[in-house]
């Protein structure tokens, strides 16, 4: 697939998608995953990080308060819900694509990327949107550097209602299906818009990681998402 | 916008990313359909967050940012705090919260040096989306 391709089917199917469901999307969203609660709960007070692909900001909240995130979706209808997160001392949000990061490279002890990378519709974009996480990070040995979380949705989730696995197609659309009813005794109105994700196999973040020049000290599955965390 | 993380943005553009100009980005040309709107907002006083969080302000950013937006009062250099909870140092870090959490950009707009493309900020929200000409 071309890059613009990738991009047309992203906007198409990503971008105009979240900004059609926020509020509804942002209803489901609100349990934090463990693996994520805790990294940000790891952090010493005083660090500083970005939360890219943010959504409705539920990890706002969960950080430690001692912490600063700088949190950035791509939809600017989930950053007006995600907005009303930062009350908190420590949060602040913006608008700003997964690839074009407006920020510093180097300057962040951490960022976390949750649910986001496999939006993005090629190989190569994937592998930017990945560079894009570990550019803000701080260099440094071990535990002096800044590290990443990036979580993304698994092809092997033999047990879930969705029901892939191992060998099968790993681009899929995935239904949103939103019912209403207009009126009392109507019928309900249904609505089905379709997600692209790309479902990753076992192994396959770890690869992006390396292509994008990060390092992986951690790694796992959860939930049906494979997940790792990763330095510069 | 917290008036801190100006002090954490810069220019999308990925030209301007290799070139020093692109932070911090500039709120000294505001336009009139979107003025430049500035609010207090309260935020609980944590003398220990300031503390911690000052190692990582970009001192000589936070210069530029705080005289463009009307603040001349701020040392020329990252105050050398011990304890943050020793009474002599209350006052500053009292400030620096003011100004750094408290203070909301509800709308206006930040440019930078390198490009001079606008970044606006609406509902307290920045956008940093480029328009199709400018991404590579």
């Amino acid at each position: 697939m071309e890059e613009k391709e990738a991009e047309q089917l992203e906007q198409e199917h990503v971008h105009e998608v979240y900004d059609r469901i926020a509020s509804h999307f942002s209803q489901t969203r609100y349990k934090p995953w463990p693996i994520v609660e805790r990294f940000l709960q790891s952090l010493p007070a005083g660090s500083v990080g970005l939360d890219i692909g943010c959504g409705n900001g539920k990890y706002l909240s969960v950080a430690n308060p001692g912490i600063y995130i700088f949190a950035t979706d791509r939809s600017a209808a989930l950053v007006r819900i995600a907005a009303a997160e930062r009350r908190a001392r420590g949060a602040d949000v913006g608008v700003a694509d997964g690839i074009e990061m407006p920020v510093p490279s180097g300057r962040f002890d951490f960022a976390i990327s949750i649910a986001v990378v496999h939006h993005f519709a090629t190989r190569a974009r994937r592998v930017d949107a990945v560079r894009s996480v570990l550019r803000g990070l701080r260099e440094g040995k071990e535990e002096q550097g800044g590290k990443a979380l990036i979580y993304v949705w698994a092809l092997e989730q033999g047990g879930s209602r969705r029901g892939w696995d191992e060998g099968d197609s790993q681009d899929v659309m995935v239904p949103w299906v939103t019912r209403r009813k207009k009126k009392e005794g109507e019928e309900e109105e249904e609505r089905v818009e379709k997600r692209y994700y790309h479902l990753y196999r076992k192994g396959e973040l770890e690869e992006d990681i390396a292509a994008a020049g990060g390092v992986v000290v951690e790694n796992g599955y959860e939930r049906d998402n494979w997940w790792a965390v990763a330095r510069r | 916008m917290k008036l801190l993380t100006a002090n954490f943005v810069q220019c999308s553009v990925k030209a301007c990313s290799a070139t020093p100009k692109c932070f911090p980005l500039h709120f000294d040309q505001q336009t009139a359909d979107v003025p430049l709107e500035l609010a207090h907002e309260d935020v609980d006083f944590s003398p220990e967050f300031i503390y911690n969080i000052l190692p990582r302000i970009d001192w000589p950013a936070l210069l530029i940012t705080a005289r463009e937006l009307g603040n001349n009062m701020l040392p020329e250099t990252t105050p050398e705090i011990e304890n943050p909870n020793a009474p002599e140092n209350e006052q500053i870090l009292r400030d620096l919260h003011t100004l750094l959490l408290e203070t909301q950009i509800i709308q206006g707009s930040m440019r930078c040096e390198n490009c001079n493309h606008i970044y606006f900020i609406r509902d307290s929200i920045p956008n940093f989306l480029l328009p199709g000409h400018l991404v590579q």
